[in-house]
């Protein structure tokens, strides 16, 4: 017998639905679904409100996912800050599965919401946003390991938060370099350090690699308008193949993109001066401008008196 | 700098800067020393209250308002000493009361929080 294909998504569906059985939650609705598990979204009873349930899959695999999950939910718990979705409760439902609750972000993802955003200093300023989070995780000892525009959530009122923390591991204590743990995800093509698709040893590095893939996606929303050389030189230092090549950590690449929006010079890209002086004229044109108009003014007013 | 200082700082340079101009109308080029020592004091007077006024307000475009109409109220008074010459003297004083005002709120630091 030969089953339909949305007869299969039907029951697939149906086998993934979580058995909420004694726990304060009631099931709303599907909001999406990964490699490891889905997210559903659910009503807890108790506060009346709705909060995002992670459930891992039926465990096929054995404990490891269910450990991944719940490992993603300590993380994540340990890590207060507006740019990190909290998490409200983790445990077992009663099919066995692995779940935590979290609060449930709507929105966009920042690739939806990138196309909406044509200004370049608006998705700049978007990018800044998506730093702090994962520079306040490292400052805590947490490596992302999967920063992508997909994993990053822009809310309705502008709240930039990062999600999917299923690949975050510890970072080595300074000095000190990690290998990545055996059996654990390795990341996404294309916003992954070659260190950590290679299975070496990786640190914040890594993350300021991934934020630099997706500062290059922000970037390529509008081909249309030429890349300042500035900035294309802080993509390439971001995600240089030679971890020693890239900004130390996310703080100073955060830095180096505010310093270019504020019309500053950038530690990635050494200016000629001919550049040097446009940048100092576009810095500070009102004040040129009106130098200009003082001058012009003054002028006049000589040349008609003699 | 802060803003006061960065008002009087400006305010003194341009002022100074304005009265050299005057070196370029032949029949005042008599009279240039005095006419850049009253300038510089003019110019001193303004960016202080612009300054003054640029850290209370903390607004540019009122700071520019206020800019532009201490610029020409000081240069309306130099010209009505004078008697002639308003609108080669008040033009030119409104610009430099608008750019010191500009300069003054948006490059002057504010007061650290005590």
């Amino acid at each position: 017998m030969r089953l339909e294909d949305a007869a299969l998504g039907r029951l697939r569906e149906i086998v993934r639905a979580p058995d909420l059985t004694g726990t304060p939650y009631q099931l709303v609705g599907p909001v999406g679904a990964g490699g490891m598990g889905a997210v559903f979204d659910v009503l807890d009873e108790r506060l009346s409100r709705h909060v995002a349930l992670k459930i891992v899959d039926v465990p096929l695999d054995g404990e490891a996912p269910a450990e991944a999950l719940l490992k993603e939910a300590r993380v994540l718990a340990g890590l207060e800050h507006p740019g990190l979705v909290p998490v409200h409760d983790a445990g077992r439902l009663a099919d066995g599965r692995a779940f935590y609750a979290m609060k449930l972000v709507r929105g966009a993802r920042l690739d939806e919401h990138l196309s909406r955003v044509p200004l370049l200093p608006e998705r700049l300023r978007l990018f800044l946003r998506v730093c702090e989070p994962v520079a306040f995780a490292h400052a805590h000892g947490i490596l992302h390991g999967d920063i992508k525009p997909s994993n990053v959530m822009v809310g309705p009122f502008g709240e930039v938060l990062v999600l999917d923390w299923g690949l975050a591991r510890a970072l080595p204590p300074p000095g000190m370099k990690a290998t990545r743990p055996e059996g654990e995800g390795t990341g996404t093509p294309g916003f992954m350090a070659p260190e950590q698709a290679s299975g070496g040893a990786v640190d914040e590095r890594a993350d300021v690699f991934g934020l630099g893939a997706l500062l290059d996606a922000s970037l390529r929303v509008a081909p249309s308008s030429p890349r300042p050389r500035a900035l294309a030189a802080i993509v390439a230092r971001a995600t240089a193949a030679d971890v020693n090549a890239r900004y130390p950590g996310v703080t100073q690449l955060a830095a180096d993109v505010s310093r270019h929006l504020d019309g500053e010079r950038v530690e990635a890209y050494a200016e000629g001066p001919g550049e040097r002086a446009l940048r100092l004229l576009r810095r500070h044109r009102v004040a040129v401008g009106l130098v200009l108009a003082y001058l012009v003014a003054r002028g006049l007013f000589i040349f008609f008196r003699r | 700098m802060n803003k006061v200082l960065m008002g009087l700082v400006v305010g003194t340079g341009l002022g100074a800067l304005d009265g050299l101009t005057a070196w370029f109308t032949p029949e005042a080029r008599a009279q240039i020393a005095t006419i850049v020592m009253g300038s510089t004091f003019k110019g001193l007077v303004a960016g202080v209250l612009i300054g003054l006024f640029a850290r209370k307000v903390k607004s540019v475009p009122a700071t520019l308002v206020f800019g532009t109409a201490l610029g020409l109220l000081f240069a309306y008074l130099v010209a009505h000493m004078q008697g002639k010459y308003y609108f080669e003297i008040m033009v030119p004083g409104a610009i430099v009361g608008l750019l010191t005002g500009y300069v003054t709120q948006r490059y002057g630091r504010p007061l650290a929080a005590a």
